[in-house]
């Protein structure tokens, strides 16, 4: 196995709003290794989005990291100045927000928007040069050369997206952070999206970190798994390890549950009862506990420690006992 | 060459505006109670005097037949001549509406070349102490009479510092304080506008998505935030153009400059309804063509306008 | 002592949300207390100056400073400051009043009518009041007192004309939203009548925006009354207003400052107050928009 090339240690992140804090990571811990695809799973507001942009160090101004380390190649990118942060977005980690609608400048022509990072990161490139490769860089995502000079409005949805996968990947990133990419299209352009992330993916060599509330998109695009709730991981592994079925924490079972399963006759979906506790108080046990139906007395008292089994970790209380020797 | 087709449609456009105007306001106008011969001949006309100028006037022909007239002699550019100074309108408006577009202009310009920067700057930091000094100025611009500030200030700087002329047209420096005071209105709502405008864009999605690829603050300011910020404000100009052209007519009569705002008030107290329905139409037609420029502007700035549909 | 019982927020129904946000609003309540403050003065004017103190010249006291017997001074007729500003302030703040009023029934019956009805009604009327808006709404007020003469009323009636264009395009497009809004629709399939859903729902929810641009325009019909007043137009000298009261002692206020300090500072605290209230009404219906 390669080296790591993201590694997320015990983050913390709060939003100081006006009214009240609110903690959206609470204690995060995520590996990627160099060409992997990751997949962050949870739902709105689980705190998937903050985990993406505090990589960048792109919080608005409410938001701080409180406590953690994010180091990148073996650098702590918490402790670099901005300036080393302007060198590392876009250039050797992008992002692709969730919503193509609103992610591009209404103003300015499709391919100055991608030409602009060539701009940004490869000053020492001619004119022509970055021309000619906005233009292959547009044909690679299916969209013809000579759209380059119209205007995002001019655009669909999911046109737009291929727009902003051709902006993330002209300076052949080594990571890219997917927020949600296909949440906001057409279930069938989701599919091509996803398509065209897969093969650009393999051809770049990029790792990718895609963050999704879609289990099954997951299971056909990822190789490792993250699921994340109310600012916490609860569970990761491989798509195996996950999808096994085998020692799931609860949360990933019900996620699972909802997926409606067609070789079955079945006439009700299993929603997960309940809804996300408040993040403007800290729990004190397990964030899980008020909504599992296997919740113990222990587990809205104490944070539930990790249970490992190869690649699989689980971080749920029922599974204490299974924990040798401890 | 969609803008001229679009310019010209415009254009047309203006003159049914300009025809149904000048109908609504020709039967206001004749309203107007009083008897308009002896006003201008005074208490002692007899009554045959005083028929002899309503017929010369043409005042004792029926509303429509009037309307129809006049119409016809502006078409020609003919407006008639003032009841009260027997001068020719279009001649006199002619003569008085440079410096009146002048001061107007120069207000216009003074109040974007202040209030849009310090919009901008307040926005980009908020919370500071120029941004809290900025919303005290706009506080204060807007609650002030422009007529009060102008007769304070010309009071404080030109008779008792002796800075700047008291009034006239003599000197440039002659239009420093009147292009202050006209802009002073303006100047608020440009900084107010383009701090709104400029907090709003830098929320928007697509300004996360210039920082992500590597933008610094500054460069997303300049190459992303401040061009989609302006779009509100210059729709705003266009309409802070018509008002300040009505606030000309009070500026114009603080520092005595022979725009059309004297002449305007003198026949509204005269009730001149041949110069007010003049200045009228000929006001309505300019600020219609500012209002033209304004939206090719837009247009020019945001590509999602469409000029030809 | 009766303990009052404090709801959650959540339980708050909008207007009481409302109300909670503006009275949290520290400028928009000093607003509020200081256009009470100038309101109670101007309405109990006669009791604390007679009238008789507004026109009566005293040529004697001419252009006296303040003192405790004339607390703002006198003009170079000997009239008393105070007195005049005090019952001028009945015709440039109720005046301003009956405007915005007028303005915004009228508006509001207009702009209702063509986004409600839609088709033709809406492409007549708003023709017409395109057709208003294309005048400077200064100049639009000059002619109108051009064909009718000065008078307070006549003053009131030309200064609305101006500003209904306003209220109706702005009742118009909020109707228009309101109307193609899904509970409107459903409201419709449960066989509501249109009166019912325009009282019930579309008045209710639509009606914020518009209160909030009233308040704000209200500090510019002051303005401009009293620019009206300055220019000799509609109201005229010897009736106070605080504009003609400027402009009657033009010539003295070099020599005598406070002449144009103390009507000056009347209305722009006026206005001042009133844009604090309008401010505070805009943030407390859309806390969205404050920045």
């Amino acid at each position: 196995m390669s080296e790591n090339l993201l590694e997320v240690k015990d983050l913390h992140v709060q939003y100081n709003t006006d009214d009240a804090v609110v903690y959206a990571l609470n204690g995060v811990s995520l590996n990627l290794k160099e060409g992997e695809k990751l997949g962050l799973v949870g739902e709105t507001g689980a705190g998937k989005t903050t985990l993406a942009l505090s990589v960048l160090r792109l919080l608005p101004k409410v938001g701080q990291i409180a406590s953690g380390s994010i180091s990148y190649k073996g650098e702590e990118l918490l402790d670099k100045p901005e300036s080393y942060m302007l060198g590392l977005r876009g250039r050797r980690v992008s992002m692709i927000f969730q919503d193509p609608m609103t992610s591009l400048n209404p103003v300015k022509s499709v391919g100055d928007q991608i030409r602009e990072v060539l701009d940004l990161h490869f000053p020492q490139l001619t004119k022509e040069a970055k021309n000619e490769k906005v233009d292959q860089m547009l044909q690679l995502v299916g969209i013809p050369a000579s759209r380059k000079n119209e205007f995002p409005h001019q655009f669909s949805g999911g046109m737009k997206q291929r727009v902003v996968i051709a902006m993330a990947l002209i300076s052949q990133p080594e990571l890219l952070l997917a927020d949600e990419p296909t949440t906001a299209l057409d279930v069938t352009i989701q599919a091509q999206i996803m398509a065209l992330m897969g093969q650009l993916k393999d051809r770049f060599n990029t790792a990718v970190l895609l963050i999704t509330h879609d289990l099954g998109l997951v299971a056909e695009f990822c190789d490792t798994v993250a699921v994340i709730y109310s600012g916490c991981i609860v569970e990761s592994g491989t798509v195996e390890d996950i999808f096994s079925g085998k020692n799931n924490h609860p949360y990933t079972k019900g996620l699972i549950g909802c997926i409606p399963d067609l070789s079955k006759d079945e006439d009700r979906l299993h929603p997960i009862p309940g809804h996300m506790a408040d993040a403007r108080t800290l729990p004190s046990g397990c964030p899980f506990a008020d909504r599992c139906a296997n919740a113990m007395d222990k587990c809205r008292k104490e944070r539930p420690e990790a249970f490992s089994e190869g690649t699989h970790t689980v971080f749920c209380h029922l599974f204490d006992n299974m924990r040798g020797g401890v | 060459m969609d803008w001229l087709k679009y310019a010209l449609k415009r254009l047309l456009m203006l003159i049914p505006v300009i025809i149904c105007v000048t109908f609504i306001l020709f039967v206001i106008l004749s309203l107007a109670p009083g008897d308009v011969a002896r006003m201008v001949l005074g208490a002692d006309a007899t009554a045959e005097q005083i028929a002899a100028l309503n017929h010369e006037m043409g005042l004792d022909k029926p509303l429509l037949i009037r309307y129809v007239s006049y119409m016809l002699d502006a078409v020609r550019l003919d407006f008639g001549t003032s009841w009260t100074g027997n001068f020719d309108v279009l001649e006199e408006f002619s003569f008085r509406l440079p410096y009146t577009l002048l001061v107007s202009t120069l207000a216009i310009c003074f109040a974007i070349a202040v209030g849009v920067p310090l919009g901008i700057a307040s926005a980009i930091k908020q919370y500071s102490l120029l941004d809290y000094g900025c919303t005290f100025v706009v506080m204060l611009l807007f609650s002030m009479p422009a007529f009060w500030l102008g007769t304070m200030c010309q009071i404080f700087f030109c008779l008792m510092l002796r800075w700047l002329p008291v009034s006239g047209v003599g000197s440039w420096t002659c239009y420093i304080l009147p292009t202050i005071i006209l802009g002073a209105n303006t100047l608020a709502s440009m900084i107010r506008m383009s701090r709104t405008s400029m907090l709003d864009v830098i929320k928007m999605d697509y300004i996360r998505t210039a920082r992500a690829k590597g933008n610094s603050q500054k460069d997303v300011i300049l190459h992303h935030a401040i061009r989609n910020s302006l779009i509100p404000v210059v729709t705003q100009i266009g309409i802070n153009f018509a008002g300040t052209i009505g606030g000309a007519v009070v500026t114009e009569n603080i520092f005595a400059i022979p725009g059309i705002g004297s002449m305007l008030i003198n026949a509204v107290k005269g009730r001149d309804v041949p110069v007010v329905m003049g200045t009228v139409i000929f006001i309505t037609v300019i600020v219609g063509v500012i209002n033209l420029i304004v939206d090719l502007v837009c247009a020019l700035i945001d590509p999602r306008i469409d000029l030809a549909s | 002592m009766k303990k009052r019982v404090k709801k959650p927020l959540s339980e708050y129904s909008t207007g009481e949300l409302v109300l909670y946000r503006f009275r949290k609003n520290k400028l928009a309540m000093l607003g509020v207390a200081m256009f009470l403050f100038v309101t109670l003065m101007i309405l109990i004017a006669p009791l604390i100056r007679p009238y008789d103190m507004v026109v009566k010249q005293n040529i004697a006291d001419r252009l006296q400073g303040p003192s405790s017997q004339y607390l703002f001074g006198t003009d170079e007729l000997g009239r008393d400051l105070f007195s005049r500003i005090l019952y001028g302030g009945r015709i440039s703040l109720f005046c301003s009043l009956a405007i915005i009023a007028i303005a915004f029934v009228s508006g509001a019956l207009i702009g209702g009518a063509a986004g409600f009805f839609g088709g033709k009604v809406d492409t007549v009327l708003m023709r017409i009041v395109d057709m208003l808006m294309s005048v400077p709404s200064a100049l639009l007020a000059m002619a109108i007192i051009t064909a009718l003469g000065n008078g307070v009323w006549k003053l009131v009636l030309a200064l609305s004309i101006g500003q209904i264009p306003r209220f109706a395009r702005m009742v118009r497009s909020s109707v228009i939203t309101l109307r193609n809004m899904e509970y409107v629709e459903a409201a419709r399939c449960f066989g509501i009548s249109s009166m019912k859903i325009m009282l019930k729902h579309i008045l209710p929810n639509g009606i914020g925006p518009i209160i909030v641009s009233a308040t704000l325009t209200l500090g510019a019909v002051i303005l401009s009354i009293s620019s009206m007043g300055y220019l000799g137009l509609g109201v005229a000298s010897p009736t106070p207003e605080w504009g003609t009261i400027i402009s009657e002692n033009k010539v003295n206020i070099q020599y005598y400052p406070y002449l144009g300090i103390f009507p000056g500072i009347c209305i722009m605290l006026t206005v001042m107050a009133v844009n604090f209230i309008g401010d505070g009404l805009r943030d407390a219906f859309d806390p969205k928009s404050k920045n």
